[in-house]
């Protein structure tokens, strides 16, 4: 526990020292500012209020940001060791592999946490501030602030995936990049594509809503859109999520950290340094 | 069950289709130093590896201070100095270290260890900022940790200066007098020379030689090199006395077996004043190593 506890000090001093969590808090601080201002225009139409607009307009930046940074964060993990010499001495300590792996999971999703928080709670709180909120409106907030940490462990799983299967700190950059790109582009346009080709059949209304949520960043889109009303409002998405069991979603991101994590274990396991 | 702290048994690995290890043995004993020499890709840093339990054994049992390698107690009981460590650059010396100290699981006094290295003034800078050396000597710091049974040391001097060799020994040496096995792989054979209490010599994957220097030499029959300064124009008489090659225009070279050099020196003594000096080099470290890698290879 110790051991646990010591490597997850010291990352978060490395992520506090590289100055990592105060650039990541900037750019999720900015980014979000500037969406629930940019956003903030159709609120009379609607009739919800600003600050509903404001995490309609986050949600769409959480699913680029969050496994954007935590891939950044994480992708070093291993690979970075590895390439300094340094791991191979750090697991002829005690600590078990498990054990590393976690303690620095733990850091790096707290920091995630931290930057999260602090984006999104500001941005939210000017929107409530200047355009109103209600308890609707405040609970959609939360949300979108758990679930990005939730789309965020994913990819520290993802990324530690990457990092012990790569032989050099630079691959693992470049295959988290391709990952990204995967996760949270070309997916979705493969789908779309499918959905096109398929005009409306049996595909589009039975295995499509399925496949959508088995990608984790989709099924942070479905969560937050489905679960609030206004957000389904405002965001003009709501068909698809419609079709699926309310849980759906939910045990999508959920899943997923638990499962890449373990993937990444796994990986960790036979890496010979 | 033996006392040993540190016991191999005919371990092999094989990589691929490549024997990387062949039927190696070695035991090390407690406060004993033993030099694993070999050229580049001769198996030390492999050897190492398998005793740390990070890479897996195709053959054969290793067993440190009694139990498996990798096992949380053989980790614990084991001290290891990686080749060319690096650490974090955002990190300080004192960091690095108290990270090692907490994952060890002891109390340690941290700016004394580092003090003990040279790295007091430095304790408190960021690895990023330190030379080779410094890192090096932090690394040494952390085999310090904990009273280790097993220290397994590759490379330590490399990128360190005379100076800081000079330390390094030192330290090695404090280690084995608290009992601590220390295995160094090296290829700097002149100091290993003097400081270690045992040679074993990997080629290709196979432990070609194991055993002290004098025996070592002894076994090997290398000759000792005598090179005789001769007063006025005697060096001609010399030649043909001793049967050894002239030099230069004084001096005559004679090599000669371990068991004819005494008989050899009384010639010499027998000339009286047509020798003006003597000078005698056993065999070097360097010669037995060049004799023990080749062997064989032909």
């Amino acid at each position: 526990m110790t051991r646990f506890l010591s490597i997850a000090a010291t990352e978060m001093l490395i992520l506090r020292r590289n100055r990592w969590l105060l650039m990541a808090t900037i750019v999720m601080v900015l980014f979000a500012l500037a969406l629930t201002f940019a956003g903030s225009a159709p609120t009379g139409t609607l009739g919800v209020d600003m600050l509903t607009i404001s995490v309609t307009s986050m949600t769409t930046l959480s699913v680029y940001l969050a496994p954007l940074l935590a891939l950044m964060i994480s992708f070093d993990a291993i690979a970075g060791e590895a390439e300094r010499g340094s791991l191979s001495l750090l697991l002829s300590y005690p600590a078990g592999r498990g054990e590393i792996l976690l303690g620095k999971f733990a850091a790096h999703l707290a920091a995630l946490g931290f930057a999260m928080t602090v984006g999104f709670g500001t941005a939210g709180a000017i929107a409530a501030w200047s355009g109103g909120a209600g308890p609707d409106s405040l609970i959609a907030l939360a949300r979108l602030i758990a679930t990005s940490i939730l789309l965020g462990a994913v990819f520290l799983g993802l990324g530690y995936l990457v990092s012990a299967l790569s032989r050099s700190a630079t691959a693992a950059a470049g295959l988290s990049a391709g990952l990204w790109l995967v996760f949270v582009v070309l997916y979705d346009l493969g789908l779309l594509g499918a959905v096109v080709m398929d005009g409306g059949g049996n595909f589009t209304r039975t295995i499509f809503p399925w496949l959508m949520v088995a990608n984790p960043a989709d099924a942070f889109r479905v969560w937050n859109i489905a679960a609030s009303d206004g957000v389904a409002l405002a965001s003009g998405m709501a068909g698809a999520a419609q079709t699926l069991p309310a849980w759906a979603a939910p045990a999508s991101l959920l899943i997923w950290p638990v499962l890449a994590f373990l993937l990444a274990r796994a990986a960790f396991k036979r890496v010979e340094p | 069950m033996t006392d040993n702290a540190l016991t191999i048994e005919n371990v092999r690995k094989d990589r691929g289709r490549t024997t990387v290890l062949d039927d190696v043995s070695l035991t090390v004993n407690p406060g004993e130093r033993v030099a694993l020499l070999g050229h580049n890709g001769a198996g030390k840093s492999t050897l190492i590896k398998t005793i740390l339990g990070l890479t897996p054994l195709t053959d054969g049992r290793i067993r440190v201070d009694g139990a498996h390698p990798g096992s949380s107690q053989a980790r614990r009981s084991t001290a290891y100095l990686p080749e060319a460590v690096s650490f974090h650059p955002a990190l300080t010396g004192r960091e690095q270290l108290t990270l090692f100290a907490r994952l060890d699981g002891q109390g340690a006094d941290i700016p004394g260890l580092l003090d003990r290295v040279g790295l007091g003034d430095a304790m408190d800078r960021r690895i990023g900022a330190y030379s080779k050396g410094m890192r090096q000597r932090l690394g040494l710091a952390q085999v310090l940790l904990g009273q280790p049974k097993v220290a397994l040391l590759d490379e330590p001097t490399s990128g360190l200066d005379p100076i800081s060799r000079q330390d390094l020994y030192a330290i090695i040496d404090e280690l084995a007098a608290q009992g601590t096995a220390v295995l160094i792989a090296s290829h700097a054979l002149t100091e290993v020379e003097a400081r270690t209490d045992r040679i074993a010599i990997l080629r290709k994957g196979v432990k070609v030689a194991d055993d002290t220097l004098e025996a070592l030499s002894a076994k090997a029959g290398l000759p000792t090199k005598l090179r005789i300064r001769a007063t006025g124009a005697h060096a001609d008489q010399i030649a043909e006395t001793m049967g050894g090659t002239r030099i230069n225009g004084a001096s005559v070279e004679v090599l000669c077996t371990p068991d004819q050099k005494m008989a050899r020196l009384r010639d010499v003594a027998a000339m009286g004043d047509a020798v003006a000096d003597i000078e005698m080099t056993p065999p070097r470290l360097e010669d037995l190593y060049r004799h023990y890698a080749k062997e064989g290879m032909q």
